[in-house]
């Protein structure tokens, strides 16, 4: 692994949500993980393991219950500075599953975009701004004049690409995608991660990858990270995972990734992961390190029995 | 072997179908053209993105067509047998909603929709949904009703179905609301279930059971499925026979194996490629440039040789025929044509294809 400093840390990051007088939902139950400035993170799972909540809680659209989350050596968890907000409000940017849904009916490309700059007046005057949304389009695949047309005016995927326009504008240092690319044609999904992954190269963002897709996943990410049920299960590169799984979780969402090959797929059979029947408790587990980057929450004894 | 096959076996003929929908800014066009055969117990997978017309044509063989929605030409041929045994043959494009409604849908033709949450009751109990279908097309009583009901939440693998049947949707996971779904569908006993996209809302390792579910029930019943997805993992494993739409026709056909492993089309090769491919460790994908066309315009030429990296000058102008390739393989592209220029498949997707028949050899 590398020694540089971790752009963000999350520390046994809990958030719960209180339901009745009596039951709270633990949706996300001690997490921990890091993430280093240029890379992508996928965090997979199922839907209800919690993977959006964790993104949600970083950003601060939820408070968390415990723990602690470290934003560029600035604790963004508990309450907020004056400062520290604005810092995490401007460096920290979020792309959303539906982008129909998360851009303004009401509202012009060109200001859907431009509004975070003027919340946080990030420019010189009219004709600066003006510079940095066209230069922005452009470099998202869109041109000058769709500035000034409405969301509803665009397909799915140039709806997402200026959902991603507007995440960049900021410059921002972490871009949360949460599904982003879930709600797309499979054709225009490739369209938006090769997107993603050229700009990454270009300006340097890191990316936490909030998907259920392994196989996208892949494409994408340096290192992934496995939820169920709140907790992180399992965590490693994108090789180790892919090539050297542990966790009979991970085991079963990768058996779950439907091959290319139709004589093969015709007599592939998905792997069951039963919890009860394993009697797999996570509270109960503790982190194994196999390689400095590979880590599987088991019971000592779980992880005699899954490493075989 | 389609053409050895006599005619009774074909349980539904589709023979060009065209549909246009009055909208606020002109007519579209969403369907132009399209030929299709369902033989009994066979599975057929419709494959296409968004705006091509896939949902559009199993909507019409329901007879639930928007009501801007306009079949210009066509027929849809219906043969099924009747309560008496007799061989019957309709053309479901003449008969009025109603009509259909009463005789067809339901009973004859099933649908499991894509999302098990708006498709189902929320004021009903699981129960109730299930027994109403039957209730109303075969006129038995309430306990028969019920038992059958027992032994169809059973059959889809619902646990404990006795709990189960007085509960309420929200009261169930995805998956299982879906196996509701497909309950409800085979409560009559249908002769075509059409599945569009019954997995699309699920999670991974759900969809993997349903699918496996829906293959079981369908080699148990002999009845004939029609899926339709826009994901080529869930064509592979379960179609016999696939058609591949774009801008609402069918650009190319055949059964699984041609596809698969000789796609001759510019945009089945796009589609092949785009998909995600575990084992190889290329770190760009094959994306098809360009979007879908607007169908409000009019359409001169291929539909899809602006996005067409291989397109000739001809494509801009004549609309490409029907090409026979052998077999049951039928391609709708210039390409094909004899006189066109030798163009052979993206490198990337060849390299695929052959590590594919390798693994097929190796397996046997």
């Amino acid at each position: 692994m590398d020694n540089r400093a971790p752009l963000l840390q999350v520390k046994n990051l809990k958030q719960h949500f209180k339901i009745s007088r009596k039951y709270t939902t633990k949706a996300v139950d001690g997490i921990s993980f890091d993430i280093y400035p240029g890379e992508t993170y996928g965090l997979v799972g199922e839907s209800g393991s919690g993977k959006s909540t964790t993104g949600r809680s970083i950003i601060r659209l939820y408070t968390p219950t415990d723990g602690e989350v470290v934003f560029d050596g600035r604790k963004v968890s508990g309450k907020l500075s004056k400062e520290d907000e604005k810092y995490l409000r401007t460096n920290m940017q979020m792309i959303f599953q539906d982008p129909m849904a998360c851009l303004n009916p009401r509202k012009k490309v060109k200001e859907i975009i431009a509004q975070g700059l003027e919340i946080h007046h990030l420019y010189k005057d009219k004709a600066d701004l003006d510079e940095k949304v066209d230069r922005i389009l452009e470099r998202v695949g869109l041109s000058k004049e769709h500035a000034t047309r409405f969301p509803h005016q665009f397909s799915g995927g140039q709806r997402q690409r200026i959902g991603i326009a507007r995440a960049l504008i900021m410059n921002p240092k972490l871009v949360i995608a949460d599904e982003a690319i879930s709600a797309l044609d499979v054709s225009i999904q490739a369209q938006v991660v090769n997107l993603m992954k050229d700009l990454q190269d270009e300006l340097g963002t890191t990316y936490l990858f909030i998907a259920h897709d392994l196989s996208m996943v892949k494409y994408i990410s340096n290192r992934i990270g496995v939820m169920h049920l709140g907790h992180i299960v399992e965590t490693g590169t994108t090789d180790e995972i892919f090539h050297n799984p542990i966790h009979p979780y991970t085991k079963s969402l990768l058996s779950a990734i439907p091959h290319p090959n139709p004589v093969v797929e015709k007599k592939r059979v998905a792997m069951v992961y039963d919890m009860e029947k394993e009697g797999v408790d996570y509270t109960k587990g503790k982190l194994f390190q196999l390689t400095p980057t590979h880590s599987v929450l088991a019971t000592d004894d779980e992880f005699v029995r899954w490493s075989k | 072997m389609t053409e050895k096959k006599n005619k009774k076996d074909r349980v539904l003929s589709i023979r060009d179908l065209s549909i246009s929908f009055e909208t606020g800014s002109g007519i579209v066009n969403a369907i132009r053209g399209v030929r299709l055969d369902l033989f009994r117990g066979e599975t057929i997978a419709i494959v296409g993105e968004s705006g091509s017309g896939k949902s559009v044509t199993v909507k019409a063989i329901m007879g639930i067509l928007s009501s801007n929605g306009k079949i210009d030409e066509g027929s849809i041929i219906f043969n099924y047998k009747d309560a008496h045994g007799e061989e019957k043959s309709v053309d479901l494009v003449k008969m009025s909603p109603k009509q259909i409604r009463y005789q067809i849908c339901g009973k004859k033709i099933a649908m499991v929709f894509q999302d098990p949450m708006t498709s189902l009751d929320p004021t009903m109990t699981i129960g109730k949904q299930i027994m109403e279908g039957m209730i109303e097309h075969e006129k038995i009583s309430h306990a028969e009703a019920k038992e059958r009901a027992l032994n169809l939440l059973t059959y889809v693998g619902i646990e404990s179905p006795e709990k189960r049947i007085n509960q309420y949707p929200h009261q169930l996971s995805g998956g299982m609301r879906q196996r509701v779904v497909i309950a409800i569908a085979l409560s009559c006993n249908p002769d075509i279930l059409i599945c569009d996209e019954p997995t699309t809302a699920l999670d991974v390792t759900i969809q993997a059971k349903i699918l496996e579910l829906i293959k079981t029930v369908q080699a148990e019943k002999g009845i004939s499925v029609i899926y339709i997805t826009h994901d080529l993992g869930v064509v592979a494993k379960v179609a016999d026979y696939v058609a591949v739409m774009y801008a609402g026709k069918i650009v190319e056909k055949g059964n699984i194996n041609e596809i698969f492993y000789d796609p001759r089309h510019p945009y089945t090769w796009g589609l092949l490629s785009s998909m995600p491919d575990v084992d190889t460790d290329s770190h760009r994908l094959f994306a098809i440039p360009g979007s879908p066309p607007n169908l409000l315009e009019k359409i001169s030429g291929d539909a899809f040789a602006p996005r067409n990296p291989f397109a000739l000058k001809i494509d801009f102008e004549e609309e490409p025929p029907i090409f026979d390739v052998g077999g049951q393989h039928r391609v709708c592209s210039w390409l094909c044509d004899p006189r066109a220029p030798k163009v052979s498949m993206p490198e990337q997707l060849r390299i695929r294809i052959e590590k594919m028949k390798k693994e097929d050899l190796a397996n046997g």
